[in-house]
């Protein structure tokens, strides 16, 4: 029988390697799988190259996964963000690098990564310094750049609700990257709200079939970002 | 150039007014932070506008009344929204496939500076301290079919922000239509910036003094051109 849930977090989290590469989905606060990034900074893995569209809030979440100095490397596309202050003073001190990647760019390394497509063209970029150092290349009369694709150890993700398969359905614009990235995890690892007896889900309504999800772990009352953030917490 | 300009020309609001003026029935439309997203408050009466937002949304509405919103329901800038009736949520490849791929009609954004031959600068100052970030900038004006900017015509020093080439590090080449500023729309032409029409109080010359490269006047009626 095949049953992807596990029983907790940690248990979610087993094999993350030193110097791994791991996406986490969301968009800001939207999406961000706090509880799987806590328990990744109690599992302790490090010099990690982490994949998420901006760097974290407080210090809470990513932005303490990157304040327990955990992440040698960011590739994002917005490591700005209102009450992002973590990132800033590690990039400055030359502690973590930055790969910044336009917003669709990285969607699309991330989708051909998951895909089977090592690499695209792209018009997004020409002329730019984010150019600088790539193939260039005209097709019908336009100029294009040439990406590669992106794939990870391991995605950590978080969605709305799943079942034993690791099918998922999403909550409003917290879907963002996460599908994508559930696609180029080798290890994918899904938070859910709720785990629902299979048959539950919708098949129409399903955005992540379960053939891209290894592990799902039930996190009942997700945390958010914000509210952490007002309450001043910090992680651990 | 003189001080005289200290009151002329249009507010935030009025400029997002101007430009809401000029947006067409049905286009679906992404509006950059700041100003664009003034445009939203002045659509004219009749007509219906399809907001779309980077991160997975078209029939974007506006923000929740207090205490009513959902922190994972929010827009490119991170704020919390609604949805429309006939709202669709979408990952981010289908999004930017709505960008790169010329599905959208019409992006506004704003700029620190603008080229005659229509090259873009908005996402950096080049600071060599500064944290760089260029979010979906650069995917916008690669691909929506139509890009307006919407600025002050001058930067708060004075300087201009429309120029003859940026000095900036750039967003996109060539690919600004129009600009909508508190002192006048021009259109980017090949021939370079085209005055289409001045602020209430705002005359040729004075607007050519605040444009970093030559602006082409309004022709008139009958060839003469002024």
């Amino acid at each position: 029988m095949i049953d992807k849930q596990v029983a907790s977090v940690a248990e979610a989290l087993a094999g993350v390697l030193d110097g791994a590469t791991v996406m986490i989905g969301g968009f800001g606060e939207a999406g961000s799988p706090i509880e799987l990034i806590h328990a990744l900074i109690d599992q302790g893995a490090t010099d990690l190259t982490v994949v998420n569209n901006n760097t974290g809030s407080g210090e809470v979440g990513l932005a303490a996964l990157i304040q327990a100095g955990r992440v040698s490397k960011m590739i994002c596309s917005y490591p700005r963000t209102t009450n992002s202050t973590v990132f800033p003073k590690l990039y400055r001190s030359g502690r973590t690098k930055l790969e910044l990647v336009p917003q669709g760019t990285l969607a699309e390394r991330i989708r051909a990564g998951g895909a089977g497509i090592p690499a695209f063209y792209t018009p997004t970029s020409v002329g730019t310094p984010l150019e600088e150092g790539k193939e260039r290349r005209s097709f019908d009369g336009r100029d294009y750049v040439l990406e590669y694709g992106l794939k990870a150890d391991f995605a950590l993700l978080k969605g709305l609700a799943a079942d034993r398969y690791g099918n998922v359905i999403y909550n409003k614009t917290a879907r963002n990257f996460t599908p994508l990235m559930a696609m180029a995890g080798a290890t994918t690892v899904v938070q859910v709200a709720s785990v629902l007896p299979a048959g539950e889900l919708d098949p129409e309504a399903i955005v992540t079939p379960g053939i891209f999800v290894n592990r799902v772990v039930s996190v009942a009352n997700p945390a958010h970002e914000s509210v952490l953030v007002a309450e001043g917490v910090s992680y651990p | 150039m003189t001080d005289q300009g200290t009151t002329l020309g249009l507010s935030r609001d009025e400029m997002a007014r101007r430009v809401a003026l000029d947006i067409p029935d049905g286009s679906y439309v992404n509006l950059g932070i700041g100003i664009p997203e003034l445009i939203t408050k002045f659509v004219p009466e009749g007509r219906e506008l399809i907001y779309h937002t980077e991160n997975g949304l078209l029939g974007m509405g506006p923000a929740p009344e207090p205490g009513q919103g959902d922190p994972e329901l929010i827009n490119a800038g991170k704020r919390q929204v609604t949805i429309l009736p006939g709202a669709a949520y979408f990952h981010h490849a289908d999004s930017f496939a709505m960008i790169r791929g010329g599905h959208l009609d019409l992006c506004v954004l704003g700029a620190l500076q603008v080229a005659s031959n229509g090259d873009l600068a908005n996402w950096s100052t080049g600071a060599p301290d500064a944290i760089p970030a260029v979010g979906g900038a650069m995917d916008l004006v690669a691909g929506v079919k139509s890009i307006f900017v919407v600025t002050k015509h001058c930067t708060k020093h004075g300087e201009p922000k429309l120029v003859s080439a940026c000095t900036y590090p750039l967003t996109g080449l060539g690919i600004v239509d129009r600009i909508y500023t508190d002192l006048a729309v021009i259109e980017v032409t090949p021939q370079g910036f085209q005055l289409v029409e001045l602020s209430p109080g705002a005359t040729y010359e004075y607007v050519q003094e605040r444009t970093g490269a030559p602006l082409l006047p309004i022709a008139e009626p009958g060839g003469a051109s002024r």
